[in-house]
């Protein structure tokens, strides 16, 4: 019997066996941000540790930054608290750290492969739930606590448990204009907020092959939004393009590299837990209507009539959902009029995003009753897009595309708040209540559902603009 | 971390599924550097309800909280737990946790324990009839027992191992360290910076 690429990938870096239900893994990338870790390097100092490989560990300044200047930084006490943890542990212990508005700063999960860091085969861990996106490296990426960020910082190793093994196959190619986060909110809502528990995801099929690497770190961004452990996307022509962008390899070493990376592949005759196949061409655009990503429809439906749940519990989360939401069983997605268009985050804040929607903003006007807001999901995406000029077709079109990158409104922990009773359309990954202010609304979106969303001042597409 | 043998306390039904992180704790509590002091900030958009179970009198002193599944999913932030912790919560009881949740409740002796969901919500019903019952969680014989209500539950025997004996991972994996060296001596090859 064969290998799946999670299992390859496992055994490669397994340091030993703890007991039958775990193994002990070596983690290869460490990556830190501000909010999750004050406490982690506390548990070295109380237990008088060094951190044990601080060039295998990166920091970087995202959660709680500000967007428009970088001033702002004073204005939030809380936030430049953590940050200036963050700096003072990155010091003391000699890892490398992307401060804010420095070439190399972003997102962790934007900044890590775009510095080349994310590579096939490797293990990759950080304090953040939405590791999983670096998996469209072929790499296994964690996601884990501050307890665990201590663990690996004193010992560059993870107890980790022994995983299930799935395979997500798209078969097919996606139509025009429909991208992988219309993919994974299908996924989601398909196999519901914890069908991925326990599994580790390959993701493969003609429409994974046809995807870029940053349509793939979207998918795979939204893995955590199925319980999956983590996800993986095996290593291609497509991803060995990317990284000899921007790895910084040795030309005749990057070959070398490029023919140990193509063994990394599920064996054929590598059996899986479970398989969910699904027809790429029959996906449409998705958003979500509910305070869990589960609860999503294609944007030509309606809101689900409450009888239309299999079960009690579904049935009452949705109405629970729609409480909060404030919103109608029957009533039609693009009925839902929206005050703000949020552009950015991990799932959708890299360059490819940000082109997408200039493409659609191009010649139109943001609605008057909208307030839309572009941030880069790192400070080399936003330098990427000065120089294509996108910035220019935002400034037209009335959008306000932000001067320094971070997680921003998606979580809400800068000034970039959703006022209370605000509705949103956002290419971020969560609706949970409250996510992105008290009291506000999120409706999960594609790029290009937000850009047409912006212009019409309600849940729309691209197609709605041309009649 | 405290070792964990028995516990005996009031319960709170919570009589909701898929509770997320940032409704345990918003990520605008999750601030500053200690693990103590956020019990304020626990679920603190639902207790502005006055409805809100935690703000019922008769629950004010319970250390067991009671969901549904799907307990703890989304962001990885552990102040959850600890926010969990610090209100006076020694046990979760719910029939599914997010993963990430889970792991980072045992690391801080955070009782999570797995039922099914029509044994918990048996227990809601007691608990919302009678308030005052004590629930008695026995990790050494595995045992949840409230009144006439029992049922064993499940739990891997190593992570029961761990919170009965408050063991530390960071010294457990330390005492091997002579491996961590081994591996390295193997395979240092990757992630050149
Ligand atoms: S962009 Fe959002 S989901 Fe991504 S790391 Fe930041 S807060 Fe988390």
């Amino acid at each position: 019997m064969g290998f799946t690429i999670a299992e390859k990938i496992w055994n490669n870096h397994k340091v030993f066996n703890i007991n039958s239900k775990e193994d002990l893994i070596y983690i290869d990338l460490h990556l830190l941000h501000e909010v999750n870790t004050p406490q982690a390097f506390d548990i070295l100092r109380n237990k008088n540790l060094k951190v044990r490989q601080p060039n295998l560990t990166i920091g970087t300044e995202d959660h709680n930054t500000p967007t428009q200047s970088i001033d702002k930084i004073i204005d939030n006490p809380v936030g430049l608290h953590q940050i200036n943890m963050l700096r003072k542990n990155c010091a003391e212990f000699n890892i490398p750290l992307y401060r804010l508005g420095e070439p190399g700063q972003g997102i962790v999960h934007v900044i890590a492969p775009e510095l080349g860091l994310t590579r096939p085969g490797m293990t990759i861990a950080c304090c953040d739930s939405h590791t999983c996106t670096q998996g469209a490296f072929g790499t296994l990426a964690f996601g884990i606590g501050t307890t665990q960020v201590a663990h690996i910082l004193a010992t560059q190793t993870l107890a980790l448990h022994l995983f299930k093994k799935m395979v997500i196959t798209i078969n097919n190619q996606l139509q025009n204009g429909i991208t992988a986060k219309d993919l994974a909110l299908t996924i989601i809502s398909k196999i519901g907020v914890f069908g991925g528990k326990g599994y580790i995801v390959e993701y493969r099929g003609e429409a994974i092959m046809n995807m870029s690497m940053e349509a793939r770190m979207t998918l795979c961004n939204m893995s955590i939004e199925f319980g999956a452990y983590t996800s993986i996307i095996a290593p291609d022509e497509t991803t060995f393009l990317y990284l000899k962008k921007s790895a910084n390899i040795e030309p005749y070493i990057f070959e070398e590299q490029v023919e140990h990376w193509r063994t990394l592949q599920s064996d054929k005759d590598a059996i899986f837990d479970k398989e969910v196949i699904l027809d790429a061409s029959t996906i449409t655009s998705h958003v979500s209507w509910g305070t869990n990503p589960s609860q999503s429809v294609p944007l030509t439906g309606c809101i689900p009539n409450l009888e239309s749940f299999a079960t009690e519990e579904l049935r009452k989360e949705a109405e629970l959902s729609l409480d909060y939401m404030k919103l109608q069983p029957g009533t039609a997605m693009r009925d839902i009029p929206i005050d703000v268009v949020f552009v950015g985050s991990c799932t959708n804040g890299r360059i490819e995003d940000l082109r997408i929607v200039s493409e659609i903003l191009k010649g139109h006007k943001v609605s008057k009753t909208v307030d839309m807001i572009i941030v880069p999901g790192s400070f080399a995406v936003r330098q990427q897009a000065i120089a294509e000029g996108l910035d220019k077709i935002f400034y037209e079109a009335g959008a306000d595309f932000r001067s320094l990158a971070g997680c921003s409104m998606c979580v809400g922990l800068n000034d970039d708040k959703l006022k209370e009773n605000h509705r949103s359309a956002s290419t971020t990954n969560r609706s949970f209540q409250g996510r992105q202010g008290k009291g506000s609304f999120t409706h999960i979106v594609s790029p290009p559902v937000a850009a047409a969303t912006a212009i019409m001042g309600r849940l729309a597409s691209p197609a709605d603009l041309i009649d | 971390m405290q070792k964990f043998t028995i516990h005996r306390g009031y319960a709170i039904p919570l009589k909701l599924s898929n509770v997320d992180t940032d409704q345990i704790i918003p990520a605008k509590f999750c601030v500053g550097s200690s693990k103590f002091g956020h019990e304020k900030a626990l679920f603190s958009h639902w207790r502005e309800d006055p409805q809100f179970v935690l703000n019922k009198k008769e629950h004010g002193k319970a250390s067991i909280l009671i969901a549904g599944d799907a307990f703890g999913i989304g962001s990885s932030r552990e102040y959850a737990v600890w926010a969990l912790q610090n209100y006076g919560f020694k046990v979760i009881i719910a029939s599914g946790y997010g993963d990430i949740f889970y792991n980072n409740a045992l690391a801080n002796g955070l009782l999570t324990i797995i039922l099914p969901l029509s044994f918990i919500k048996n227990l809601w019903d007691l608990i919302e009839q009678f308030p005052n019952t004590e629930v008695t969680i026995d990790l050494l014989t595995q045992k949840v027992q409230a009144l006439h209500l029992n049922h064993l539950f499940i739990i891997d025997e190593h992570i029961r191992e761990r919170l009965l004996t408050a063991m530390d991972m960071i010294d457990c994996t330390l005492e091997n360290i002579h491996n961590i060296i081994a591996y390295e001596k193997k395979h240092f090859k990757t992630c050149e910076k």
